[in-house]
């Protein structure tokens, strides 16, 4: 049926329309504007506004074209004098209770109401009487409330019930006393929540953050790519002068559709933030001084020139953040190599490295963003994507409502905005056989052969229904995928899992995919900022240190960017003791802390995303270029242009780019194609080495969604959402029980030689025995590694 | 959340909503958000709080605002403590060509409250404004607690107030 094409006519025009699709789909198809506000493409229709009226040849009265199927033959008029009529009488009354605020809405200016009142408003208003007030709600940091100017549309309803996947925000009451909002007083908690604002056709919700600071014609709209989540989101920064005022989604159906997770809408706050670092500043005697570019660069090459004298290149290591531009990673990359070190890395939140040799060329998806939608079986291994991944999330809730059985391993019962099919909540030790029994039961289902020594390991797991019902369904559907999580990928046996998924993938005839964690994962792959491989993908003439093993080898000195080592890196203990203990430690960064006075000897201050042209390339290989917005605060610049001025300094060849589009161009030479498959190769385990059952607790570490990087830790909305770290220790009820502790105890935490004090936190997501601690909070600094042994005791005191 | 709703709902409550969730197909428990808002109601003294709307939710799967939208929608569901006796006068037509304003009057001035309001002791609630209880032929009416009471004059008023507990 809905390829039956049909015949309307639309003021006199001939249209084809699909069988069965509304008249307003048909309309704007072509490019004939009918007036809506309770319209959207993206949603249900409500038909509820009444605005988008239109006279239909042989209806007795006017029709709303949202909720009109076309028919054969159909003859609609949208400009006549009845339909014109109509769309005027709706606008009275729509008008009756609206206040005429407009001066002082935030709103003003790209408001749906006062642009078709405009239109079909009259100048002066017949109504009397009183107009009607609501209060105002708090519906949490993001949004704020208008309510009176509400036109009941429920836009912000049906987003909440179809997209959100978690209804908050309700229309009670009724007559005139209907209101919109979440009737008892709470935040709107969903990750995608900004997205009412952009819908709300008129003033009533609108931005937090952004209100009173700007009108919307004073701003210019420059493109851009979103910088904090592996998605690439499409936006649009609204900008004054040179400050960037607000970020809106913008449209690009192949990833973002129209719609922005909360992360990327509101970190612009932290470009300007107090502790952004203004000048180049160096450590003399330990006390800081500003100083001009010129005289910190030359401190940094004076003392890595001591490295390259001593012939201790070894003892040089560079830890870059993923969310780093393409052009900045391959520089710093091309530099570090230049000078005469292989120590180079951006994988901050990994600790098993063990079979980097055999892999894909970056952590590849293993399909298209859009894929997703027409997905039937996904097993989700170690992965919170609804707050890691928002958008891929979205997509994967499309394809639940079409369907698709999502199934899940986790080590935390994570809540999902869908039925999950199966899950499977046990601790990160159990995680691998886990696997194995899925595994297994795929190897009696297809009767594969396989090598012996795998075989044996996995005829120990023990199968129960849940891993067959897993097995099957990925078996049974044609379109299904395995994706691993960012806390898989944190896990200390990543490759133990990435193996056993990988063969689960196979035998199944599944997808293998993984869920990276920042904007630009794949592009430090893809540009070299790894060890063991150069841009484009070839072993380097010997492999360097990995993150990891930089910390442990506690270098001399260190180049870091974009970086805070002892909140981004997954041994945090590690990564402070390292940095405390080098000899020469040069950081460039956007912003200055306190942790950074005491470890770094110079600071150099650089762009963030709004302020340096570059690219990303996303989760699914797609390169995402962007030119600056702002130009960089203070004395800040591009971190590329830096490393180029430094790779000057050294007097090395090739860098003397004149914009980073050379330096684009040079990179994307060396990566050629981004075209990648993770089937291609993985290391087969020869056997499995599954946690024994010992008695000890284990550590469980999650990176809260607005903690991912320096930018996110520093935007003063969204360090007001939940969706940050609490420095507090999570644990189920039963292991409560058993160590006598209650919710807001204190409980003495310890971690191989270190303790800390932390709150106690009863979570009954937690699995079993163990223990959750977020990430990058300073009270769980001291602890160290993401994933291990812990103990926990009532404290004392 | 679903431990919550089983200490909060009574057995008896539990009893009455799932009695009408077997009237409805097993994936539309919202059917019986009614039934179940009147059972919750009924245990709490005639008005429902926050909790107990949550509870409705959780039992019959629902988001919680569905149901705050629910019960602040239907005139027979209050949200705010009232009165435990609860008094609706019909001032619909014919109740009113029958001298339901009488009736009205009479009322407040015996409880010492308006429409819409509560005594203090606890013990009577006037709703706001009642439309027709399709008892016409019995006008001028008021119904207490599910009961319908007919041919009102004040002293059948007084009579029928002083014999409620």
């Amino acid at each position: 049926m809905p390829d039956e094409k049909i015949t309307i006519e639309v003021d006199g025009q001939t249209l084809t329309a699909n069988k069965g699709q509304m008249l307003i789909e048909v309309t704007d198809a072509n490019d004939i504007y009918v007036p809506r506000f309770c319209y959207h493409n993206k949603l249900t229709i409500a038909a509820n506004c009444r605005m988008c009226l239109v006279e239909v040849e042989k209806a007795p009265k006017s029709l709303p074209a949202c909720a009109t199927p076309v028919m054969e033959g159909m003859k609609v008029k949208t400009r006549s004098k009845a339909a014109i009529d109509a769309q005027k009488s709706v606008m009275e009354f729509l008008l009756i209770n609206h206040p005429l605020d407009c001066p002082i809405c935030d709103q003003g200016g790209e408001c749906e109401l006062q642009d078709l009142a405009m239109g079909y408003g009259e100048g002066v208003s017949r109504y009397q009487e009183k107009k009607r007030v609501v209060k105002d709600k708090n519906i949490g940091p993001l949004i704020h409330t208008d309510l009176t100017r509400c036109i009941h549309c429920t836009r912000c309803v049906r987003f909440g019930e179809e997209i959100a996947g978690l209804r908050e925000m309700g229309a009670t009451g009724r007559g005139e006393n209907m209101q919109i909002g979440t009737y008892i007083e709470k935040s709107v908690s969903s990750e995608m929540s900004g997205n009412i604002i952009d819908l709300c056709p008129v003033g009533a919700l609108t931005s937090k953050p952004f209100r009173y600071s700007a009108r919307t014609w004073e701003l210019v709209q420059k493109d851009a790519i979103a910088a904090h989540d592996s998605v690439g989101s499409n936006i649009h920064i609204h900008v004054k002068g040179n400050e960037v005022k607000r970020v809106v989604p913008a449209h690009n159906e192949d990833i973002n559709e129209v719609w922005l997770s909360d992360r990327d809408r509101f970190s612009y706050e932290a470009i300007y933030s107090d502790e952004r670092l203004q000048t180049p500043m160096i450590k003399e005697a330990g006390s800081w001084h500003e100083v001009d570019w010129e005289t910190a660069l030359d401190v940094v090459k004076n003392n890595l020139q001591a490295l390259v004298a001593d012939n201790n290149l070894k003892q040089l290591g560079a830890i870059a953040s993923p969310s780093s531009t393409l052009e900045e990673l391959y520089l710093l990359q091309k530099l570090i190599r230049a000078i005469g070190s292989n120590n180079i890395d951006s994988r901050l939140k990994q600790s098993d490295f063990s079979d980097q040799d055999v892999v894909a060329s970056f952590p590849y998806l293993g399909q298209s963003i859009s894929e997703f939608d027409t997905l039937q079986s996904a097993l989700l291994i170690g992965s919170n994507v609804r707050k890691d991944q928002p958008i891929i999330n979205h997509r994967l809730r499309k394809a639940v409502i079409h369907g698709a059985s999502v199934m899940v391993l986790n080590p935390v019962d994570y809540d999902f905005n869908y039925p999950i099919a199966e899950k499977s909540i046990v601790s990160p030790g159990m995680m691998p056989m886990e696997l194995a029994s899925i595994l297994k039961v795929l190897v009696e289902e297809t009767e594969e052969i396989f090598e012996q020594g795998v075989k044996q390991s996995i005829d120990k797991a023990v199968v129960n229904d849940s891993h067959r019902r897993i097995a099957n369904n990925l078996l049974d559907e044609d379109n299904a995928i395995v994706l691993l999580g960012n806390l898989a990928t944190a896990h200390p046996q990543f490759s133990l899992l990435r193996s056993l998924a990988g063969l689960i993938a196979k035998f199944s005839e599944s997808k293998l995919g993984y869920l990276s964690e920042n904007a630009n994962s794949s592009g430090a792959w893809l540009a070299g900022a790894i060890p063991h491989r150069l841009a484009g993908g070839n072993p380097g003439s010997k492999a360097g240190m990995n993150t990891q093993q930089m910390l442990q080898a506690k270098l001399k000195a260190y180049v870091l960017m974009g970086v805070e080592p002892e909140l981004d890196c997954w041994d945090s203990r590690l990564a402070q003791d390292a940095m405390k203990d080098a000899k020469f430690v040069v950081s460039l960064t956007a912003y200055r802390s306190e942790k950074m006075n005491e470890y770094a000897d110079v600071l150099l201050p650089i762009s963030v995303f709004t302020e340096t042209s570059g690219t990303y390339i996303n989760n699914e290989g797609a390169s995402q270029s962007f030119a600056g917005v702002v130009s960089p605060l203070a004395e800040a610049r591009p971190a590329w242009k830096v490393l180029r001025v430094l790779g000057n300094c050294f007097e090395l060849d090739g860098f003397n780019y004149q914009s980073s589009s050379d330096v684009l161009d040079e990179a994307m030479q060396a990566i050629g194609d981004i075209k990648t498959d993770n089937m291609d190769k993985w290391q087969t385990p020869s056997t499995l080495k599954t946690h024994s059952k010992s008695k000890k607790l284990q550590r469980i570490t999650e990176t809260p969604m607005n903690m991912i990087d320096a930018i996110c830790r520093r935007a003063v909305s969204l360090q007001q959402t939940k969706d940050i770290s609490d420095g507090a220790i999570h644990i189920n009820s039963a292991l409560a029980n058993k160590k006598k502790l209650t919710n807001d105890d204190q409980a003495k935490v310890e971690q191989g030689e270190n303790s800390v004090t932390l709150k106690v936190i009863v979570d009954d997501r937690i699995a079993d025995d163990c223990v959750l601690i977020q990430s990058a909070h300073p009270d769980q600094i001291e602890l160290g590694a993401a994933f291990s042994d812990i103990r926990i005791e009532k404290s004392k005191c | 959340m679903t431990e919550t709703a089983i200490t909060i709902l009574t057995e008896h409550t539990r009893a009455d909503i799932d009695a009408w969730l077997e009237k409805y197909p097993k994936d539309r428990k919202q059917s019986a958000v009614l039934a179940a808002l009147r059972a919750a109601q009924h245990q709490n003294e005639g008005y429902l709080t926050t909790e107990l709307m949550d509870s409705v939710a959780a039992y019959l799967g629902l988001s919680n605002i569905a149901v705050y939208e629910v019960a602040s929608f239907y005139s027979m569901f209050e949200t705010v403590p009232v009165g435990r006796h609860s008094i609706s006068v019909c001032t619909n037509i014919s109740c009113m060509l029958m001298g339901s304003d009488t009736i009205v009057d009479h009322l407040e001035k015996k409880l010492g409250i308006k429409t819409g309001e509560s005594t203090e002791d606890g013990k009577f609630f006037i709703k706001r404004e009642e439309e027709c209880l399709a008892a016409c032929c019995g006008g001028p009416m008021m119904m207490i607690d599910h009961k319908y009471y007919e041919n009102l004059t004040p002293e059948r008023v007084d009579e029928i107030l002083d014999e409620l507990e």
